[in-house]
């Protein structure tokens, strides 16, 4: 296990530095940071003075090697738009981005395992059709506009949440219900396939034959097995949502380390942008190898593999 | 993007209740930022939502009145030119920082000296290149010495050159000021949180002079990026005071008949560059009758009218007619299509010509010009990119052919322009040795008269040999709540201190 462990924390390293390489270089490539660092109604003059300050005159080569040993220190430099550390602004940024992950995971979970269930308990009946448009509403709904819709009635309309911002709970009932809908179609798919799966095998029969409750065969026995799938599938979506909550983030004024990976691209905000594809990184591999850990507790095939 | 726009402006007016602005009572203007700004420190960063702070929060030691465009005293009270390059000033007495820290001859200096010293590292040296140093002469009268004369001097000290409080600025520094704003304006920062949310407060002990006290409690700005739901925030009144609203939204807006819809010219504006020096290679552009045909191409007017709209003009001059000694008499060249295609055989080119095509904002202009260019044979093929990327191929000379636009830092001066684009840098097209030598005698005469009439000569060239097409001024769309009281004004500056209520 041990061994296990260390093999995926070394795949993880290399991932994440081929990444950090290759996003440096592309940074490079779309334009010359100094222009952006300069804003738009830069003279000449001070693009000069800040390629000079910064040294991008240098080779990029030499510039990633420079950032790599000072990351390698634990000094991820200091954000080049806003001038502070660079730590400091991601962490401030990560709250509001990992509870907004976090709510939308459960959000997902809640509405999708039971509707995958239902839905494999009587296929092709009416509730598997409404399973299956919900679901598939939910993927094909952009969420740009699903979250204005949803500002419309339940802010403007209704009154009952805010429309934009971060600063009490009620400011996030919107945007969860936003990034968690998106998610839900796969886990709910996902789900109904496992379970079907599952229910036509033999020993859900033979616990049937034994005179088990349904509901206890249901949910011990079927769901159990049902869900290992869908349990490693959670764990990319958390992934994704931290790095790609941008448009949601965006819509509901939330500021969070998606929104800041994008306004960083756009401002060729290189420090911030190789510190937050670290932590994304980090944070990627952390849930998927959670992922797995729970996998093994919960199916102990794979715990002697 | 558009049918993002399309799709959620349809969402949004669907349905709109009846709003609530409740905040004439707690005398607070809400608005909001649709950028995050990189600090507050008014010389670390480049963005317009920073000069509206710089203007609120601190204070020039001069005042542009954006009526009449005549220079008052703010923190000076009296300035003379010694010489060509010494102004002397006397300071106004009593004032007093947000922090209690007097201001005196000593912060003039320092700020002056500080923000000059290269190795400080202020971004916008522009604004603040031209002067050499300061000097005290006694507690209330400094000089500032230029590096050379400098005709366009007053207009910067009533602009972008903030004075700062000495003690407070040489401990905190650009970090500590950023976070924690100081200065003598009209307005104190009570709350920020880096790029998403600001707090003004009126300062109670502000000394008046030409901008006066300020008419509301409390300015509450939030950072929220997207358009909608600004809108949507303005519908439930959680917001007072919409600017830069696009041209379709304030229609819709308007439309409703509740809200103050204002449109005010902005010193921006749109043109189009062409490589007539040949820095990206032969091309087409090298002649003159090709570009004048492009000029001829346009029909200019016809986009402001459909797409542009607001208070925007059609301009056959290289800056904007709000900026001075930029001659407004210069002609230009017609919409004629039929011409077009003629100068276009002359130039040997009787089938047209397949060109290289920038642009990096307002794409739905950029497709205009392109189709009115498709008319008469031009087949412009569009690169659209981020500014940073296209400004840098750009100064390399790798582009023939470019819709560009230049705000001009809202400085009233036909220099802020022309001696970017027109001098032999690295952005200019033209390369031409009689406009870049009127300019640069123009950019070093005191003599206001002079100056007019070397501008004049430099933009009649200019739009004679068709180096560029001047396009149209940009305008910004405000939108208010019914109470609000406020007028816009013609520069593109939101002074907060002139807020009010009905």
């Amino acid at each position: 296990m041990l061994l296990y462990i260390l093999k995926r924390l070394g795949l993880a390293v290399l991932v994440a530095l081929t990444v950090s390489a290759l996003s440096f270089s592309l940074l490079f490539m779309a334009g010359d940071p100094a222009i952006s660092i300069a804003g738009e109604n830069a003279a000449a003059e001070d693009i000069a003075a800040i390629t000079e300050r910064y040294g991008f005159d240098r080779p990029v080569l030499v510039q990633y090697a420079d950032w790599l040993v000072s990351a390698a220190r634990g000094d991820l430099g200091r954000s080049w738009y806003f001038d502070l550390p660079t730590t400091e602004i991601i962490g401030d940024r990560l709250g509001v981005t990992m509870t907004l992950g976090l709510l939308a995971i459960c959000f997902a979970l809640l509405l999708a395992i039971p509707m995958g269930v239902a839905a494999a308990v009587k296929p092709n009946s009416l509730i598997d059709r409404a399973a299956l448009f919900i679901s598939v509403v939910g993927q094909a709904i952009p969420s740009f506009w699903f979250g204005l819709i949803l500002i419309v009635v339940f802010s403007i309309k209704l009154g009952l949440v805010p429309a934009s911002g971060s600063s009490s709970w009620k400011h996030f009932i919107l945007p969860t219900v936003v990034l968690g809908y998106y998610a839900t179609p796969a886990i709910m798919r996902l789900t109904r396939a496992g379970m079907l799966e599952v229910l036509s095998a033999d020993y859900i029969r033979t616990a049937r034959a034994k005179g088990l409750a349904p509901r206890k065969v249901l949910f011990k026995h079927a769901l159990r097995n049902a869900i290992i799938p869908v349990i490693s599938l959670a764990a990319v979506q958390m992934g994704f949502m931290l790095g790609g909550s941008i448009v949601v983030e965006s819509i509901f004024a939330l500021h969070g380390a998606g929104y800041l990976a994008w306004e960083s691209i756009s401002r060729n905000d290189l420090p911030v942008m190789q510190a937050l594809i670290l932590v994304f990184s980090m944070f990627y591999i952390l849930f998927t190898f959670l992922a797995d850990v729970l996998n093994a507790w919960m199916d102990p095939r794979l715990r002697v593999g | 993007m558009i049918i993002r726009n399309l799709l959620a402006g349809t969402a949004l007016f669907a349905s709109v209740s009846a709003p609530a602005f409740a905040d004439k009572a707690s005398d607070t203007v809400n608005m909001a930022f649709n950028k995050e700004l990189e600090t507050a420190d008014v010389y670390f960063n480049t963005a317009r939502e920073g000069l509206l702070l710089n203007h609120s929060v601190w204070d020039g030691l001069l005042y542009r009145d954006p009526d009449t465009g005549e220079y008052k005293g703010n923190l000076a009270t009296e300035w003379t030119w010694i010489d060509d390059v010494t102004l002397e000033l006397k300071l106004r007495e009593g004032v007093t920082f947000h922090n209690g820290e007097p201001f005196n001859a000593d912060d003039v200096v320092f700020t002056v000296n500080y923000v000059t010293n290269p190795d400080n590292g202020v971004k916008n040296m522009a604004n603040v290149g031209w002067m050499d140093h300061a000097e005290k002469v006694d507690d209330l009268t400094v000089r500032i010495i230029l590096k050379a004369p400098f005709p366009a001097a007053e207009e910067f000290l009533a602009g972008p050159v903030a004075m700062y409080p000495d003690q407070y600025y040489a401990e905190a520094g650009p970090t500590g000021m950023g976070l924690q704003p100081v200065g003598t304006g009209p307005f104190k920062v009570t709350e920020l949180e880096p790029g998403k949310h600001f707090v003004l407060e009126r300062f109670e002990d502000y000394f008046g002079g030409p901008k006066g006290k300020a008419g509301v409690a409390k300015v509450d700005i939030r950072t929220v990026p997207d358009t909608n739901t600004q809108i949507a925030e303005f519908f439930n009144g959680t917001l007072d005071f919409l600017w830069n609203m696009p041209a379709d939204q304030t229609e819709k807006l308007d439309a409703m008949g509740k809200y103050q819809v204002v449109n005010a010219p902005a010193m921006r504006i749109g043109y189009i560059a062409m490589d007539a020096a040949g820095r990206a290679g032969e091309s087409p552009m090298t002649n003159q009758k090709v570009r004048e045909a492009v000029y001829h191409a346009i029909d200019r007017q016809g986009i402001v009218d459909a797409l542009v709209k607001g208070s925007s003009i059609v301009v056959d001059t290289a800056c904007s007619p709000a900026q001075f000694a930029c001659d407004q008499s210069v002609e230009g060249y017609a919409y004629d299509p039929e011409k077009a295609k003629a100068l276009l055989a002359e130039a040997g080119y009787p089938d047209g010509f397949d060109i290289d095509f920038y642009a990096y904002r307002d794409r739905p202009y950029a497709e205009a010009i392109m189709g009115f260019l498709g008319k008469v044979g031009i087949n412009a093929n569009l690169n659209y990119m981020q500014y940073s990327a296209l400004r840098e191929k750009h100064r390399k000379g790798e582009v023939p052919m470019t819709f560009l636009t230049w705000g001009s830092n809202s400085v009233a001066d036909a220099s802020a322009i022309t001696s970017e684009f027109f001098t032999g840098g690295p952005q200019d097209d033209a390369r031409d040795q009689e406009v870049i030598d009127w300019i640069e005698s123009a950019d070093s005469t005191n003599d206001k008269e002079e100056r007019k009439a070397l501008y004049s000569q430099a933009l009649q060239k200019i739009t004679k040999e068709a180096y560029w097409v001047p396009l149209w001024t940009y305008n910004v769309n405000y939108v208010m709540s019914p109470e609000m009281a406020f007028s816009p004004t013609d520069d593109e500056l939101v002074r907060f201190f002139s807020f009010g209520w009905k």
